[in-house]
């Protein structure tokens, strides 16, 4: 299925990931999952969260550089093989390229959600559903 | 036009008006005022050696410093008693600059602001908003009067509070904003900030000044606040703004010559240059009752023509500032102007003229090394880490390829390069900034 990802631009120095949760905490929002990718300088922040448009709104309003994207989130099983069989391995044969992904726990045992950038999310999604 | 006559005239009338209203302008300081006075017999120059204008290469220079040295009325050269105001630049170092004014300049100025808001198609059916600093400063007080010569609907909102200029300038429908380009730019992103759409506002024209700005610069504002967008020039020691003011040709700011003998020289040697030259422009007040100035270095960099506009005016127009021969920052040998950076910037896409230029050692204006940091903006950003460096690579391909040195770029999150609301500071020492 499709969720939204806010990505925040933040300047690789101390305090920048802490005053990004502050202002969703305040927001009383809960975060789903959270990745960071940096370089030297400077990171995007990614996160899903339960409440996009009140998330991204509060984060500009903080004078963030903020976007929001559609992503692909799909249900891996906790075994061998089990985020190549089933998310990885349809993917590539059907010719989607992933940018990035990360994870987090499903609420149900033995699940990990993925979260996934790709070049065409509207084919991924009919594939992984 | 506000005065066809004297805007039009044959080059030929205007340079025999401009020949007598100067040697009437060297008799009065070489009478009244002893820095000129003592100046020009150490040179052996009489007022009657000043036969025709080129003479004027003869006279002593004015400069900043010279303004300093005869605080605060060294260079006035009439009785208190005739002055009737007084204007000063925000000096950074040292004394401030003064200016005097008597009635009559006071109404020249005006009369100089008024023909260049009148030659962008400014009337008295317009409302001007005036978001420059009023004050010492002479951009408010310039403007304002001029705008009121006009006849024009003033409203001096100074700058700052950019919100309620924002209400102001819905709820009066001002059609007119003047204030300094990157003012003008804090407006259009508080105007989005608050879901204002200024391209749907009664904004027609906008007249900015103060500091300069580059092509782009004014693209972008034009864009963003649904605007032509025009250029004025002026500096405290000579008037203030108006000296200079472009038309809707854009081709050029015109100089109102019957106010201002304009020349441009060589900033190293003092050499006058012929028309077309790129240099640093000179001075001299020749219709200026209180404090005329003669042959002032500007330190401003450009060059001038004496071609006929398309507008019809015969005055002089000398280009876009392209920089200060003192704000000019020399790296690894190659100089460097902040403008230039600017419209290097721009050329990229989604980067918004939001720079801030950091100076590692500076020896005078010579440095080691230059760090640019360029603000992420919304149009810029992507959520690929691939996105960003490219954006990176390409700034870092296009300064090195206009200007033959390496830069370093720094990426960094909005409103972290400070904004003044009302010149920004575009060069900064690393050591200014605790780092
Ligand atoms: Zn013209």
């Amino acid at each position: 299925m499709k969720i939204k990802q806010i990505s925040v631009f933040a300047e690789n120095k101390p305090g920048r990931l802490m005053e990004i949760l502050k202002v969703i905490e305040a927001e009383k929002i809960n975060l789903s999952a959270i990745s960071v990718a940096e370089t030297d300088e400077f990171g995007i922040v990614r996160m899903v969260m339960n409440n996009t448009d009140a998330g991204a709104a509060a984060l500009k309003a903080a004078g963030f550089t903020v976007r929001v994207d559609d992503l692909i989130c799909a249900t891996a099983p906790d075994v061998e093989g089990g985020l190549l069989n089933s998310i990885i391995k349809p993917l590539a044969a059907e010719g989607i390229n992933i940018d990035y992904f990360y994870t987090y726990l499903d609420k149900a045992p033995g699940l990990a959600q993925i979260v996934i950038k790709c070049d065409d999310v509207d084919k991924a999604e009919k594939i992984l559903a | 036009m506000l005065d066809n006559k004297i805007e039009t005239m044959d080059r030929k009338d205007l340079e025999e008006l401009q020949l007598k209203k100067l040697q009437a302008t060297v008799t009065r300081l070489y009478n009244g005022v002893t820095f000129y006075k003592n100046h020009m017999d150490a040179m052996g120059l009489k007022p009657e050696h000043i036969k025709s204008l080129k003479d004027v290469a003869n006279l002593p220079f004015t400069t900043k410093e010279d303004f300093r040295d005869t605080y605060p009325y060294g260079l006035c050269s009439v009785p208190k008693s005739e002055v009737v105001r007084i204007q000063s630049s925000s000096g950074t170092t040292g004394k401030p600059i003064v200016s005097c004014y008597t009635k009559n300049d006071l109404d020249l100025w005006a009369n100089s602001v008024a023909r260049g808001l009148s030659g962008i198609g400014v009337t008295n059916d317009d409302t001007v908003q005036v978001a420059f600093g009023y004050g010492l400063f002479t951009g408010g007080l310039g403007l304002h009067d001029g705008a009121q010569k006009l006849g024009c609907t003033v409203i001096p909102t100074s700058s700052g509070n950019t919100r309620k200029q924002l209400m102001l300038m819905m709820d009066l429908k001002t059609t007119t904003l003047v204030c300094t380009p990157s003012y003008a730019l804090i407006i259009a992103e508080t105007a989005k900030e608050l879901g204002i759409d200024l391209t749907q506002s009664s904004l027609k024209y906008g007249m900015f000044g103060a500091e300069p700005w580059s092509t782009n610069m004014r693209t972008d504002i034009e864009n963003k606040l649904g605007i032509k967008a025009y250029n004025i020039y002026g500096l405290t020691e000579m008037q203030g703004p108006g000296v200079a003011v472009e038309c809707t040709a854009k081709a050029g700011m015109h100089i109102w010559e019957d106010y201002f003998y304009p020349e441009i020289i060589n900033p190293e040697t003092g050499e006058v240059l012929p028309e077309g030259s790129v240099g640093e422009l000179v001075l001299t007040n020749i219709a200026r009752e209180a404090q005329p100035v003669l042959r002032y270095r500007t330190h401003d960099i450009t060059s001038i023509t004496y071609e006929k506009c398309a507008c019809g005016r015969t005055h002089a127009r000398i280009a876009q500032i392209n920089g200060r021969s003192d704000d000019m920052i020399k790296v690894k040998g190659v100089k460097v102007f902040p403008s230039q950076i600017e419209s290097i910037l721009l050329t990229v896409p989604g980067v918004e003229p939001q720079y801030q230029i950091v100076v590692d050692r500076r020896d005078g204006f010579v440095c080691d090394n230059i760090e640019v940091r360029v603000e992420v903006g919304e149009a810029a950003f992507t959520d690929r880490m691939a996105g960003l460096v490219e954006i990176k690579n390409k700034l870092n391909a296009a300064l090195q390829s206009a200007l033959g040195i390496k830069v370093d770029i720094k990426l960094v999150e909005p409103h972290t390069i400070s904004r003044f609301e009302g010149k920004s500071k575009r060069i900064v020492n690393r050591s200014e900034l605790g780092e």
